[in-house]
C-alpha cells in the first residue's frame, strides 16, 4: 500500500499506531516482568507493600546485598536438580522430532503420491485423530502400560507423543509434497529407479524446507505438552513442564516460589531462541491452510 | 503409486496412529462400562453355646485371584456414565422435579460436577473463539499499515504469546494476577479495594481465564489473517475508492469478505482447541472456581486413587464433545475434496 492516495488521515495512523503498542505490551510486558523478578527475592516479586519494590528490588538488596540475585535460580537448578528435567526434555524432543519426521515423510510421500480414494479416508481419519485431546487417550494408556510394566520411562512417553504427532505431521508434509511436482520422480522411476529410490535420491534432497518447518511444530508439540508427559513418567523421570507443575505443590508450602519463577523462565528461553531464529518457518508453517484444518 | 508400494511406506506411521491413537480409543470405552471388581466376601458363622454370630470378612485371596484372572473388571453397562459424577441423571431429575424455577434448577446443575465443567468448558470456548477472532483482526489489519522492517520485529513479539508453554504461560499470568502481584495490585487500585482478590472470586477467575485464552491463540488468528491480506484483491480496493468508499467501508465490504473464508478456518480449529482447555486451569490453580472436561479426566486418573474407570467415562464424553464440534470441518473437507474430484 504505497501509492499516496491510500495515505491515512492522521487520526487514524495514531490510533493504529497506539493499538500497535498496546498489543505489544501486552503480549511481550508479562515475559520482561517475569524474567526481571526472576532475579529477586519473593518479597520483592509479589509485593504486597509496594509494586515499585519489583522493579528497584528493596528486599532483595537487603537480603544479598544487590539488587538481582541468582537466588531462585541457584534453588531450583542445583537444590531442586531442575537439569534433570532439561535433559529428559531435550531427549525427549530429540527423538520425537526425528522418529515422528522419518516415518511421517515417507506416510505424507505415499499419501500425495497415491491417487487411490483410500489416502482421502486415511487423511480424514488422521483429522479425528488430531481432533482427540490426548488426554482422553491417556486415560486408554495407563492401564495396558502398568499391566506391561512400561509405564513411567522415557521412551514409552516418547513413542506415545510421536504417535499423538502423526496427524499433524501428515497433513503437514503431505500439502508440502503436493507442491513437489510429481513430475520428479516419474521420470526417475522412467529411468528404472524403484519408488523408494526416487524417494530416496529425487524427492529427500529437495524437501529439507518442508521438513524443518513441519519439525518445528513436532518440537513444539513434544515441548508444550503437559497431559501426556504429567501422566506417563514417574517422578524420577520428568520432563520440564510436568516439574514445573510439581514444584508448585511442593515449593509453596516452602515458600520457595521463585524456584518455580526461575524454572518458568528457564523453560522459556529455549522457546525464545527458537522464535528468533524460525520466524519465517513457523509464520510459513501456521499459514499453511491446509495443516491445521 | 501401486497399492503393494503404498502400504510399505505407510506402514511405519499407520501402525503408529493404530497402536496408540486408535486402540485407546477402543480401549478407553471398554474401561468406561467396566469396573473393578467388588471384593469376594465371605460369611462366617461362630457359635458359642449361647448365641450364634456371623461374621462378613474380605476373602483377601479370592479376590485378588479374581482381578488377576480377569484384570479389566466386570462389566457394568452405562452405570458409570449415570452415576453422580457424570450425567447424574437420578440428581438431575430429582432438581427437576423439586427446584421451583429454571434459574434454581441450573444453580442446582452447577453442583454436580460434569455440569459445572460443561459449564465453564462451553462458556470458555464460545466467548473465547469470537474475541480471538476479532483481536487477531485488529493486529492483522493494524500491522499491515506498517513498514516492513518493523513488521519483523511485531510479528516475533505477537508470535511470544501462541509458542509458550500453555501450562508456563498461565504461570506467568497467574503470579502477575496474585493479589500481591503486579497487576493484582494495579487492579485492586483501580477500584480501591485493597482485599480484591482474583483468586478467591468465580467471576474474576473465569474473566482471567478468557483473557488468558485470548491472549494465548489471538497470535494464531494474527498470523493466518496477516497472510491473507498479503493476498488482497487490490483493484476491487481501487474500483471501491473510485466509487468513494470510506475507509471503514473498503474494510466492511472488501476487506473482510476476502478474509471469510480465513475465519471460518481459525473458528473452527479454536472451537477444538479451546474446547479441551485444561492447563491454564492447572497453571491458575483454578480449580475450585472453573472446572473443565479435560481437568475433571486429569484429576480422576492423579492421585493415589487411580480412577480409571471414572476417567474413561469422561473421555467418551469429551471425545462425543469433540465430534459434535468437530463435524461441521469434517463437512468442509468433504466438499474440498468433491470439488477436487
Amino acid at each position: 500500500m504505497a501509492s499516496s492516495a491510500l495515505r491515512a488521515p492522521l487520526s487514524l495512523r495514531v490510533l493504529t499506531k497506539g493499538f500497535i503498542i498496546f498489543w505489544l505490551i501486552l503480549a511481550a510486558f508479562p515475559f520482561i516482568w517475569t524474567l526481571w523478578g526472576s532475579f529477586k527475592v519473593e518479597l520483592d516479586f509479589f509485593s504486597i507493600a509496594d509494586w515499585t519494590n519489583a522493579l528497584t528490588g528493596a528486599n532483595t538488596e537487603r537480603t544479598h546485598g544487590s539488587p538481582f540475585t541468582g537466588a531462585g535460580y541457584e534453588g531450583a537448578w542445583v537444590q531442586e536438580e531442575f537439569w534433570r528435567s532439561v535433559i529428559n526434555t531435550f531427549i525427549v524432543c530429540f527423538f520425537v522430532v526425528c522418529t515422528s519426521l522419518t516415518i511421517g515423510t515417507l506416510g505424507g510421500y505415499a499419501l500425495s503420491r497415491s491417487g487411490y480414494r483410500y489416502t482421502f479416508w486415511l487423511l480424514i481419519t488422521a483429522l479425528i485423530f488430531r481432533a482427540m485431546p490426548p488426554i482422553t487417550l491417556v486415560s486408554g494408556y495407563l492401564l495396558p502400560f502398568f499391566e506391561w510394566n512400561v509405564w513411567g520411562i522415557l521412551p514409552t512417553t516418547i513413542i506415545v507423543l510421536v504417535a499423538i504427532n502423526q496427524p499433524f505431521t501428515l497433513w503437514m508434509l503431505h500439502s508440502f509434497f503436493q507442491n513437489i511436482p510429481k513430475e520428479l520422480d516419474e521420470s526417475a522411476k522412467v529411468d528404472g529407479c524403484t519408488q523408494f529410490q526416487a524417494f530416496r535420491l529425487v524427492i529427500v534432497p529437495v524437501m529439507w524446507p518442508g521438513v524443518i518447518t513441519t519439525g518445528l511444530f513436532s518440537f513444539l508439540l513434544a515441548y508444550n505438552d503437559f497431559a501426556v508427559t504429567s501422566m506417563l513418567l514417574s517422578e524420577s523421570n520428568r520432563t520440564m513442564v510436568p516439574e514445573i507443575a510439581a514444584f508448585l505443590g511442593t515449593t509453596q508450602t516452602e515458600g520457595n516460589v521463585m524456584f518455580a519463577v526461575a524454572a518458568v523462565v528457564s523453560a522459556t528461553a529455549p522457546l525464545f531462541v527458537l522464535v528468533m531464529f524460525f520466524q519465517r518457518q513457523i509464520v510459513s508453517g501456521l499459514t499453511a491452510g491446509a495443516v491445521k484444518g | 503409486m501401486k497399492h503393494r508400494t503404498f502400504f510399505w511406506f505407510f506402514l511405519p506411521t499407520g501402525l503408529a496412529m493404530l497402536l496408540f491413537i486408535a486402540a485407546p480409543i477402543v480401549s478407553v470405552v471398554i474401561q468406561s462400562v467396566t469396573a473393578q471388581h467388588e471384593p469376594v466376601l465371605i460369611t462366617v458363622e461362630t457359635c458359642t453355646p449361647f448365641s450364634c454370630t456371623e461374621e462378613t470378612t474380605i476373602d483377601q485371596e479370592a479376590t485378588r485371584e479374581l482381578r488377576e484372572a480377569r484384570p479389566l473388571g466386570r462389566f457394568v453397562g452405562l452405570d458409570i456414565y449415570l452415576d453422580r459424577g457424570h450425567l447424574a441423571v437420578a440428581e438431575v431429575a430429582e432438581a427437576w422435579r423439586t427446584s421451583d424455577s429454571i434459574g434454581a434448577f441450573f444453580s442446582e446443575l452447577g453442583d454436580l460436577p460434569f455440569y459445572r465443567a460443561i459449564g465453564f468448558t462451553l462458556t470458555y470456548t464460545f466467548t473465547v473463539t469470537p474475541l480471538l477472532i476479532i483481536l487477531g483482526m485488529a493486529i492483522a489489519l493494524a500491522v499491515n499499515t506498517l513498514t516492513q522492517k518493523l513488521k519483523g520485529v511485531v510479528i516475533f513479539f505477537s508470535l511470544l504469546p501462541m509458542i509458550v508453554t500453555p501450562l508456563v504461560g498461565s504461570l506467568i499470568m497467574f503470579w502477575m494476577i496474585d493479589n500481591r502481584g503486579v497487576l493484582g495490585n494495579f487492579l485492586s487500585w483501580l477500584v480501591n479495594d485493597p482485599d480484591l482478590s482474583v483468586k478467591a472470586s468465580t467471576p474474576l477467575m473465569w474473566i482471567a481465564l478468557i483473557v488468558y485464552g485470548v491472549w494465548h491463540s489471538a497470535p494464531f488468528a494474527f498470523v493466518v489473517f496477516y497472510a491473507g491480506l498479503q493476498t488482497l484483491p487490490e483493484d476491487q480496493i481501487e474500483a471501491s475508492q473510485i466509487d468513494g468508499a470510506t475507509r471503514w467501508q473498503q474494510v466492511r465490504y472488501i476487506v473482510v469478505p476476502h478474509l471469510m473464508p480465513l475465519v471460518t478456518f481459525v473458528a473452527l480449529i479454536q472451537l477444538m482447541d479451546n474446547f479441551r482447555v485444561f492447563e491454564p486451569i492447572v497453571g491458575f490453580n483454578a480449580s475450585a472456581h472453573a472446572t473443565s472436561l479435560s481437568w475433571i479426566i486429569f484429576n480422576d486418573m492423579g492421585g493415589e486413587t487411580r480412577q480409571l474407570s471414572a476417567a474413561a467415562a469422561t473421555s467418551v464424553l469429551t471425545i462425543l464433545g469433540v465430534a459434535i464440534l468437530l463435524s461441521p470441518v469434517l463437512v468442509r473437507t468433504w466438499r474440498d475434496f468433491k470439488g477436487k474430484m
